[in-house]
């Protein structure tokens, strides 16, 4: 498996990008903040108005390093992408399966099924690590309820219907969420999931981490060669990455919601790190982001044995681990998608 | 019938697809491509040699470096890393060049002399290019290896070009049906530049469906 690489997150606005020989320089004005060896970097993500030269967009795309554009919300603007990599033929399967609802709901049914055993299995951690502080028959319901609809969602090959049996696991899942918030309760609650703009601070790590999930899933499938864009369970939307929301579905819980979660349980964040705009918006600050990013990196180095390659791998990986899974089951090496399943 | 030759296959893959038939479908049908050590060096001992512009004359040799060829028989195109004309009575002609030359093909290769033979293959599918280009015999060849700097002298024989014809009859079929072959494993999946979109142990596993039902418990 290959190895993850740094991603260099600029979270200042007024930070420049430039290339010397193989090295990225990152200035302010006429300070020079930092050097760091591109091919150190696997992505370079920028936050706000950051600019990059020309140059240093041609050796990311010549260098497959990632580089992408989020406005200060951390929402996505442009990404800079290199010559299409990979074979027109699979390119071309995936049109084709994309056209076909049957065809599609075949793998949506996989992405679905994992999304929903990772939601039950982290209830069902949740039980098991803290038994005292929540309400475990509650929980013991909802997982019970979710492994009915996981025998429904295998035996499903209609979009429709994969849809409304994962919006009603979701809707399960999320109800018990504010739950498993063990810490900071006063600033940290979870009422209902929302978004644009997300109205408390659960809700606005959850957008952010979402997007910059997004973003390394849409990555990883362009670096195999499949277009981000074409998705099966998500249908086509203009400037909508589908394809990256497909394959997040079975990531959002195991990777997102854990992440957050995490750092409110663990108190790496706090009430101070967010402000509050005049309509409700909620927003984190420079400050709290920077602390959020660092934790995310920190994150993606961690290691797992991956359920279905049984490979020891890091976090970060798992997207392209997923990519290079679903490539392989449409060039049909696989007979079906293997999803991730988090155990 | 006429030659269509933009079905003309690549006639480096040859070396990938002796090393490993997924290998050279992996880079040539899916064009999937991953470097690594042995890649970039590669790229760097070519540099030298890449230079179509250079013509040497030397007493009685003519170098010429980054020739296209290609073979109507094999069906490919390619590149010779060099091409040697020495002057010889017994040779051919040349066009705008004085007397008779032999022809002899030069690769540059990264490390010192290998075992396998998929290097060789190379060389001879030169070989015969030349032959069917030039109208010619080309009964050697030679490498020049990089890290030893010395040059290995390779016989071509009959018996190397019919294993050349079928290798390439076996890629045109692969290709033209667009399939990547199963994983082999063996020793040389360690020096694999593509291991990891390769994913050689996709071979081995579980089907799917047992995987995910191991989960409705």
């Amino acid at each position: 498996m290959r190895k993850l690489l740094n991603t260099l997150f600029i979270t200042t606005s007024n930070v420049y990008l430039t290339l010397k020989g193989e090295t990225v320089v990152v200035s302010q004005e006429e300070d020079v903040l930092g050097r760091i060896p591109l091919h150190n970097l696997e992505a370079i993500c920028t936050f706000g108005y950051a600019g990059a030269s020309p140059m240093l967009m041609h050796a990311c795309a010549e260098k497959n390093v990632s580089l992408t554009f989020l406005n200060a919300h951390g929402k996505f603007l442009a990404r800079v992408i290199g010559e299409s990599k990979g074979n027109v033929v699979l390119r071309k399967t995936q049109y084709r399966i994309s056209d076909s609802e049957i065809a599609s709901a075949k793998i949506a049914r996989n992405f679905i099924f994992a999304k929903v055993a990772n939601q039950k299995w982290i209830l069902e951690r949740a039980t098991r690590d803290n038994p005292l502080r929540i309400d475990v028959p509650a929980f013991k319901q909802v997982s019970e309820r979710l492994l009915e609809d996981l025998k429904k969602i295998l035996a499903c090959e209609d979009l429709e219907l994969l849809r409304g049996l994962e919006g009603q696991a979701a809707s399960a899942y999320f109800g018990l969420f504010d739950q498993m918030i063990l810490q900071q309760k006063e600033a940290f609650y979870f009422k209902t999931r929302n978004r644009r703009p997300p109205t408390d601070n659960i809700n606005a790590l959850l957008s952010f981490i979402y997007t910059l999930l997004a973003k390394d899933v849409s990555a990883a499938l362009e670096t195999v060669g499949l277009d981000a864009y074409v998705g099966f369970l998500h249908r086509d939307r203009p400037g909508r990455a589908s394809l990256a929301l497909d394959v997040m579905e079975e990531l959002r819980g195991v990777i997102a919601d854990r992440f957050v979660l995490k750092v409110i349980n663990k108190k790496m964040l706090d009430e101070k790190d967010f402000i509050r705009k005049e309509d409700g918006a909620v927003l984190l600050t420079d400050e709290g982001r920077k602390k959020f990013l660092q934790a995310w990196q920190e994150r993606k180095q961690e290691t797992l044995t991956h359920p279905f390659l049984k490979e020891k791998i890091n976090w970060g990986l798992v997207p392209h681990a997923q990519a290079m899974l679903l490539a392989r089951h449409l060039r049909g090496d696989l007979e079906e998608y293997p999803p991730f399943l988090w155990k | 019938m006429g030659i269509n030759e933009e079905d003309y296959l690549m006639l480096s893959g040859i070396q990938h697809f002796r090393f490993c038939a997924r290998q050279w479908a992996l880079i040539h049908v899916e064009q999937q491509w991953e470097e690594n050590v042995r890649t970039i060096e590669g790229q760097y001992v070519h540099q030298k040699v890449d230079q179509p512009f250079i013509r040497e004359k030397r007493l009685d040799k003519l170098i010429v470096r980054a020739m296209p060829v290609k073979s109507h028989e094999l069906r490919t195109t390619g590149i010779c890393d060099v091409v040697e004309f020495i002057q010889d009575p017994a040779g051919i002609s040349l066009i705008n060049e004085v007397g008779k030359f032999r022809v002899v093909p030069v690769e540059y290769k990264r490390g010192k002399p290998k075992k396998e033979e998929e290097d060789i293959m190379q060389l001879v599918a030169q070989a015969m290019c030349l032959e069917e280009m030039l109208a010619c015999e080309v009964p050697v060849g030679y490498f020049f290896y990089d890290e030893i700097k010395r040059r290995e002298e390779i016989q071509i024989t009959e018996a190397h070009k019919e294993e050349v014809r079928q290798l390439f009859k076996q890629m045109h079929h692969y290709f033209t049906r667009q399939h990547t072959p199963k994983v082999k494993m063996g020793k040389h999946c360690k020096s694999c530049s593509l291991e990891n979109l390769c994913m050689p142990i996709l071979n081995e596993k579980q089907d799917v469906k047992s995987y995910m039902r191991r989960y409705l418990v």
